[in-house]
């Protein structure tokens, strides 16, 4: 539905470098990456409201590459809602009505279908400043879906939500999805979020796409230390490999196998487990630390165990630390299964 | 207020608040003193006989419509190169920005001369205008002239300054719901920014109307209020000079302050 091939995108201090992305018709595709990755900038030269060097776009099965954006028929919500602060609800939801070429018995079909669909039939004389931050979303994905566009663009649609209004619009988007079987590209600094919503994602940092694939893979087979770090495996080591070890810094680890090309080993805090006493002698990759720093989350506890100058993290549920009478500079052992090493 | 002020000194910024409030204090009386006692000091009579004065009425009437006609001219070209200079980054564009704040650091007597250096018969521009019967010299179109130079900066740096503040991203919407470029500014630019243009209506009209080096070197007649008040400051002094003083300024005030009215939002924006 959405074909991207070799685009690049030059800002005064930035670049998009030869992006290639594919998105198949009703697919839910998340574009993740920290902020200022460039990935707004991908949504907004899909929309052509910024020009592009170089690199081709289709959409549908039309190049669109030199289309002004009225003319292409794409929809795009961001994550400040960008209502028309001069027009009321139902004006904003009509704004692009008058420029469909589709009869208007059937875009009132559609207006009535969408506002009945969001729930927002009571709120269509309101003025756009009295909405709650989840309305304000509904309204603003109303008023993309309204022009019918082939595909919607969400730039970090849940991230100016209040926790309760994120639910709400991360489950709205969800079976609207589901309902019309849009094609969907989001935008999203947040792995839980694209876990959630999407199909297949791709990982860009500084502008150039790290890691296309389904969500499971990238978050289970990360390919670039980046992508590792950006999924939640916060220990990524440089290692050097013989058979089936890596050692880092003089720390010989047992690995499930040996692929000959990685360079690092990174593991999930999870998967590093902590106990007081030895574990079973036979417990491969054991080995023993002083706890360097605990830092609160909540019902979870971040634990640093230092050992032989290397940093790991693991985490625990807090019921479980203060069991373990853990404090800074305790003794404690430390494994990790081999098949939770991921080589990089 | 007070009990702000209060607990600003409580907390240790006690002196340079005070300072503060001395200077402003010092620097409204400064502005208003004059003004205050310029408009009490003629008696009612001396005003009701300028208001009689043909001459006067004259004066002060080309003045506002002569400084209006200037403000339309630079909305009308202002608009589009205001419009410009918020939304687009390009080489050279702080050169143009500085151009435009030109007729503000010039002096007056030279933009006068500037102006007449190319509209005299010498010129080929002023030849060729002379040609097709448009005279600067002496005339309104002169004045007009003249006004425009000096109040196109106010206003294409006040609707500039209105364009930057509407987000971009409501155009970009626009956009993508299906509007051309001009039908996102006549539908999403203009209702949010029309505000900012007529306060640079004003800026621009206010900032003609008080022109008095300029006019006096380019048309002395037709007789503008400024230099009418200057006229018989020299002529007959003080006090025949006054009463002309302050109906203009009445009458700019009246003016700006209806279109300050009708401008004004018709109910809070959050």
């Amino acid at each position: 539905m959405i074909q991207i091939d070799h685009m690049t995108v030059h800002l005064p201090g930035f670049k998009l470098q030869d992006i290639d992305l594919t998105v198949d018709k009703g697919e839910f595709f998340a574009l993740l990456g920290p902020t200022g990755a460039g990935k707004t900038l991908i949504l907004e030269s899909i929309a052509g409201l910024i020009p592009i060097a170089h690199g081709r776009l289709h959409v549908g099965n039309q190049d669109v590459t030199c289309l002004p954006p009225e003319k292409r028929g794409i929809g795009i919500v961001y994550q400040d809602h960008t209502l028309f602060p001069h027009l009321n609800v139902q004006e904003n939801i009509c704004f692009g009505l008058r420029y469909q070429q589709r009869p208007g018995v059937y875009q009132n079909q559609t207006f009535d279908t969408l506002v009945r669909r969001l729930e927002l039939t009571h709120l269509l004389d309101r003025s756009i400043h009295k909405l709650s931050g989840g309305e304000k979303q509904r309204v603003a994905l109303a008023r993309a879906l309204a022009i019918d566009p082939s595909v919607l663009l969400l730039d970090e649609p849940l991230s100016s939500l209040d926790p309760n209004f994120r639910e709400e619009i991360r489950l709205l988007l969800k079976d609207l999805h589901r309902e019309t079987a849009i094609t969907i590209l989001m935008v999203t600094h947040d792995f839980s979020e694209a876990h959630f919503l999407a199909q297949r994602v791709a990982v860009i940092h500084e502008g150039r796409i790290e890691q296309i694939g389904s969500v499971s893979n990238v978050f289970m087979h990360p390919t670039t230390p980046f992508v590792a770090n950006f999924v939640g495996m916060k220990n990524i080591f440089a290692a050097n490999f013989k058979h089936n070890y890596a050692t880092v810094e003089g720390l010989s680890f047992t690995l499930q196998k040996n692929t000959g090309t990685a360079a690092c080993i990174a593991i999930r805090p999870e998967h590093i487990v902590l106990s007081n006493t030895p574990p079973n002698q036979n417990v491969p990759n054991m080995m023993v630390g002083t706890v360097a720093r605990i830092g609160h989350q909540g019902l979870f506890m971040d634990v640093v165990v230092e050992i032989a100058g290397v940093h790991f993290q693991s985490i625990l549920p807090a019921s479980a630390m203060h069991a373990m009478h853990l404090t800074p500079d305790s003794r404690v052992f430390m494994h990790v299964a081999p098949e939770n090493i991921h080589l990089i | 207020m007070k009990s702000g002020l209060l607990s600003q000194k409580r907390t240790g910024a006690g002196n340079l608040i005070w300072l503060s409030v001395l200077c402003s204090t010092v620097i409204i009386a400064f502005i208003l003193f004059p003004l205050v006692e310029m408009v009490t000091q003629p008696s009612l009579v001396s005003l009701g006989t300028a208001a009689l004065d043909r001459d006067v009425v004259r004066a002060i009437w080309l003045s506002i419509y002569t400084a209006g006609i200037a403000a339309l001219i630079s909305m009308i070209f202002g608009t589009p190169f205001a419009y410009l200079l918020a939304r687009h980054n390009f080489k050279g564009k702080k050169i143009l920005e500085s151009v435009v704040d030109l007729p503000i650091m010039i002096p007056h007597p030279v933009v006068g001369i500037a102006i007449l250096s190319i509209a005299g018969r010498n010129h080929w521009l002023g030849h060729f205008m002379q040609q097709i019967g448009v005279e600067i010299m002496g005339t309104t179109t002169g004045l007009v002239t003249v006004l425009t130079f000096v109040g196109l900066p106010f206003y294409v740096n006040t609707a500039k300054a209105g364009f930057e503040a509407i987000p971009e991203r409501l155009e970009k919407v626009s956009r993508s719901l299906g509007a051309s470029s001009t039908a996102t500014f006549l539908r999403v630019t203009l209702p949010l920014g029309w505000r900012s243009m007529v306060v640079g209506l004003i800026m621009c009209t206010a900032r003609a109307v008080s022109e008095f080096g300029a006019v006096v070197i380019v048309a002395y007649h037709p007789m503008v209020a400024p230099v009418m008040i200057y006229e018989r400051f020299t002529a007959y002094g003080l006090k025949y000079s006054q009463p002309v003083a302050v109906w203009l300024i009445l009458v700019c005030l009246l003016l700006f302050l209806l279109i300050r009215l009708f401008s004004a939002p018709r109910k809070k924006r959050t």
